[in-house]
């Protein structure tokens, strides 16, 4: 009988302690899962006894905006370390000269452990010219750097996403349509601008205005209704707008950039005698 | 152009050669009068046999006791576009030789209702290539009612009117087994016509099937030149079937199908390679109903309609496309008359839901692009249930006739695709829209006599249609604008009068018959300059809208008269005039028309010549595609003898249609395309009895 007691009162407990624990294991849980499922790792940078993850919702890095995360594991803890002070820097290296490209800073996700930021790569990368990335980081006081090789890939659909120009007032520019998952309607359109102030410096630009015209060459270059310029957003750093697409297919959205002072930087009007503008996206969907 | 059937523009066939000479000397002779077609009889009684209600129109499309369909046309064998263009009332817009879409009081199918037997049906193109009555075929009807304005309220909300196309049924009649073989032929578009029915009926128990098949091939305009792509192959299966259940109660039943391929549209830029419709019905009858009720009508049908546009056999377009669309339509009716003290009252119940969804897919010349993509109708539902009631008041020498409708019309668009797609015109539009529609109407019937009144007011009011309101770049040949439909229009309402006095003599019958229109919110596409045109080559891009108001005035002057009690002569003369709020031409008004004819009738022979014509159509409107159309004129001439082997019958007719190969269009020839020209027939059809 005492025996049966103290059975019972073992499950009592056991079962206080299993449904306490399913009460507040939320967040323990969550720590077990990965919380970068359901994004493609595109690279995994070794050194330092560090590897660096580098994880996106595309499948390559791709040249235009890519929206990056990365995790750094300490191989030997085979853990990952949170809260690390983080930079990088990509570097393309030409046959002749070194370049840099259009990046944020790095921050800090919601989940400490996984760092995020953007990168606007120009150009692929190609047999003789390839892009560099560097990490500079520091773990409790130690700084530590690790520079790889990354392959950056022309779009599948080769569709051009990023352009480089020289704008009237002789300073190079370049501009970035935000990733998009287009469709027949009006879509929330956005895009980056930034000034090539030297080979490593890539500064947001604020305030200018990008003008959009979408049209369809393969159907007598029509364009859509309703479409809404890009005007710029200083919470976001970013040109917003809205996009009409009346059917699926390919669109060319020709572009003409002005300045604060309304002067025109680059591209040109769409018209019966000019079919496109020297600027533009392209979609197809 | 070959002629594939031996068709001999001579009247060969056992007739005695004096009176044939005589015959045509007569014809000759009187060759400038006027006429309309022999089918058109007037139903002087629709409710009773004592109140004739002759402001509705019924075009005879097959004689009641089976033996000799179609007799009365003066081409028994022609298609149903042909038989309704030969009305007092209709006339049709031709984009080719097939699928010619009606227009009453100048408007056309979606200020009209088109039924089959009271069934809603909806065609599935939305260029207008599929008309409902291309779904039936003359061998399935029996008759088509026409009713003008607001007397076509029974059919549904309507401003121009409606047109019933009633299906032919041997309604217990005890013939026992019975059918038929025809068969014909046409010179100019080298058409194969081949029918046959087979009928069973007994007081019990009816079952009756029919099939018809048509092909033709590209006609002749006047002067001999082919119109390309205006060939059509089309065949109709229908059956239907009633079971007496007991004395005065009967179940029936009837099920439609009509496929017609490679169908060509000379006046469009594309063809169709498939327009098919399954149309079935289930229905209750009962004589009395309720103790007060007679004639209790209780029906339930369903129609399904596929209409592929294809231009793959076109050679030179601008980019290739496929344009399929499906409409369908799911309704009942049930109603009743009622009669207390002297009103007699007819009520009805009446709803249907139809889906219309449309697409369209254009290939880019370069394969490795995507193809490009759109909903031109997004999948819309309507749902549509209305009560109709009128009330016949009769007096010693007249009537009055009340009716009014009232209907509930719930459209929503489906289709998520089709939503945003049309949210890039309208941001703020609902996914559902309700309607509430109203018509009423008076009718006042006078007896003098020999003289008859018969004058009416009315009010009504009509949904926008599917493309009207959720059109997505529909692509309009005529006027070469794409069109945009609005969500939010207003229900166009018209105020309808109309009067028509008519005079029965002896021997001359003669009318005259006029009704206005004053419409409000007048649906009308305008040319919206802001925006960028999808078709390549169009013009621009038209957006529907309401126009403030827009005025219809239709006049109409018809006689008859006996010559001898063999021969007869009609004639018609009509005139039409539409203005807008701003005094422009609407489109598709016809100018001045003209038909006349010669009929004759003895012991088996029948014979017609027949003209008609019209003045050149002054009032068109260029920003819908109109030109001046000349004027023409055309003769007809037909011949037909009744022969009898055993108890079988046969009968042959022979004719000839443009005897002059004048060429000519007229205006509703969409893009002015020429008509046919001298065009000889031969019609025979082989009743067994």
């Amino acid at each position: 009988m005492k025996r049966i007691k103290l059975f019972l009162a073992a499950i009592i407990v056991a079962a206080g302690f299993v449904s306490c624990s399913d009460n507040n294991n939320d967040d323990d849980i969550i720590i077990e899962v990965n919380p970068l499922e359901g994004y493609n790792m595109l690279t995994k940078l070794t050194a330092n006894t560090h590897s660096i993850e580098i994880y996106s919702e595309q499948d390559q890095f791709t040249i235009g905006y890519n929206e990056l995360f990365f995790r750094i594991k300490d191989d030997a803890a085979d853990t990952y370390i949170s809260n690390a002070e983080v930079s990088w820097m990509p570097v393309m290296h030409m046959t002749e000269m070194q370049h840099s490209c259009p990046k944020s800073s790095v921050g800090v996700t919601d989940d400490t452990s996984v760092y995020s930021g953007y990168v606007v790569f120009q150009m692929p990368g190609n047999d003789t010219e390839y892009w560099e990335m560097t990490f500079d980081y520091s773990i409790d006081g130690t700084s530590y750097s690790l520079t790889e090789k990354i392959d950056v890939l022309a779009p599948v659909n080769d569709k051009r996403r990023v352009t480089v120009f020289t704008g009237s007032d002789d300073v190079r520019y370049v501009l970035a349509m935000m990733p998009l998952d287009p469709q027949v309607a009006v879509n929330d359109f956005s895009a980056m601008l930034f000034k090539m102030e030297s080979m490593m410096s890539f500064p947001n630009v604020a305030d200018y205005a990008i003008m959009i015209d979408p049209r369809m060459p393969s159907m007598g270059n029509h364009s859509s209704p309703n479409n809404v310029d890009l005007s710029y957003d200083a919470t976001s750093q970013m040109y917003n707008g809205k996009l009409s697409l009346t059917m699926t297919g390919y669109w060319k959205i020709n572009l003409k950039v002005m300045d604060d002072d309304d002067t025109l930087l680059k591209g040109e009007d769409v018209t019966d005698e000019n079919e496109a503008s020297s600027l533009f996206f392209e979609i197809e969907f | 152009m070959q002629i594939e059937i031996g068709v001999v523009p001579q009247y060969s066939i056992g007739v005695r050669p004096e009176r044939f000479i005589c015959f045509l000397g007569i014809l000759c002779c009187l060759l400038f009068a006027i006429q309309t077609h022999a089918q058109e009889k007037k139903v002087e009684s629709v409710i009773d046999s004592i109140l004739p209600v002759n402001l509705e129109e019924v075009i005879i499309v097959a004689s009641y006791d089976h033996t000799l369909e179609h007799r009365s046309q003066h081409k028994p064998l022609s298609t149903l576009d042909e038989y309704l263009e030969s009305s007092r009332k209709v006339s049709m817009i031709k984009r080719g030789a097939y699928a010619w879409e009606p227009v009453l009081n100048d408007m056309s199918s979606e200020r009209l209702s088109v039924t089959i037997d009271g069934m809603r049906i909806f065609g599935a193109c939305t260029d207008k290539m599929d008309p409902v009555t291309s779904y039936v075929d003359v061998s399935n009807l029996k008759e088509v009612h026409v009713s003008g304005g607001q007397q076509g309220a029974e059919q549904g909300s309507v401003i121009g009117g409606s047109i019933d196309l009633k299906l032919e049924k041997s309604d217990f009649v005890e013939k026992g087994w019975f059918g038929s073989v025809e068969t014909g032929g046409e010179t100019s578009n080298a058409a194969r016509i081949l029918g046959g029915e087979l009928n069973y009926s007994d007081s019990k128990f009816y079952v009756d099937t029919d099939a018809i098949y048509r092909k033709a091939d590209n006609y002749s305009a006047g002067g001999g030149d082919e119109v390309a792509f205006s060939q059509y192959e089309k065949y109709n299966l229908s059956t239907n079937a009633g079971y007496r259940v007991s004395e005065g109660k009967k179940l029936s039943a009837s099920f439609i199908f009509d496929e017609a391929r490679d169908v060509g549209y000379p006046a469009l830029p594309m063809d169709v390679s498939l327009a098919r419709a399954y149309i079935a019905s289930v229905s209750w009858s009962q004589k009395s109903f309720l103790k007060h009720f007679t004639d209790w009508e209780t029906k339930l049908y369903a129609n399904k309609v596929t209409h592929v546009m294809d231009d793959s056999k076109r050679p030179d377009v601008p980019i290739r496309m496929d344009m399929p669309g499906w409409s369908d339509t799911y309704g009942f009716y049930t109603q009743a008359n009622l009669r207390l003290e002297s009103h007699r009252f007819l009520l009805k119940l009446d709803g249907y839901y139809n889906r219309s969804l449309a697409e369209m897919t254009m290939y880019p010349e370069d394969p490795d692009e995507n193809s490009m993509f759109m909903l031109t109708w997004p999948d819309v539902r309507t749902f549509n249930s209305g009560f109709y009631s009128e009330d016949m008041i009769p007096f010693e020498t007249g009537y009055l006739k009340l009716s009014t409708r009232l209907a509930i019309n719930m459209s929503n668009v489906a289709d998520e695709f089709g939503l945003n797609s049309l949210r890039i015109f309208y941001p703020d539009m609902p996914q559902r829209k309700n309607r509430f529609l109203k018509s009423v109407s008076l009718q006042y019937y006078k007896d003098l006599d020999k003289f008859h009144v018969n004058t009416g007011l009315s009010y009504g009011d009509r949904a926008p249609s599917v493309s009207e309101g959720y059109g997505f770049y529909l692509f309009n040949s005529f006027d070469n604008h794409d069109y945009i439909g609005d969500p939010e229009l207003s229900n166009e309402k018209a105020l309808e009068a109309n009067a028509k006095v008519s005079f029965k003599g002896d021997r001359l019958s003669t009318s005259i018959e006029g009704n206005y229109f004053f419409m409000q919110d007048y649906i009308l596409g305008e040319v919206d300059p802001s925006l960028s045109v999808m078709t390549i080559g169009a013009e621009g891009v038209k957006i529907y809208k309401n126009l403030e108001y827009a005025h219809l005035f239709n006049i109409s002057w018809e006689n008859e008269y006996d010559i001898t009690p063999v021969l007869k002569w009609t004639g018609i003369l009509s005139y039409h005039r539409g203005v807008d709020d701003d005094n422009r031409n609407l489109p598709f008004i016809s100018p001045l028309t003209y038909k006349s004819g010669l009929q004759y009738a003895q012991q088996g022979y029948t014979g017609s010549i027949s003209m008609k014509g019209a003045a050149s159509q002054e009032n068109f409107n260029p920003d819908f595609g109109e030109d001046k159309t000349d004027a023409y004129m055309v003769f007809s001439l037909s011949m037909g003898k009744i022969f009898t082997i055993d108890s079988n019958t046969l009968y042959v007719k022979l004719g000839v249609e443009n005897i002059f190969d004048e060429y000519y269009s007229t205006y509703t020839d969409w893009k002015n395309i020429p008509r046919m020209g001298r065009n000889f027939f031969m019609n025979v059809s082989y009743a067994i009895n």
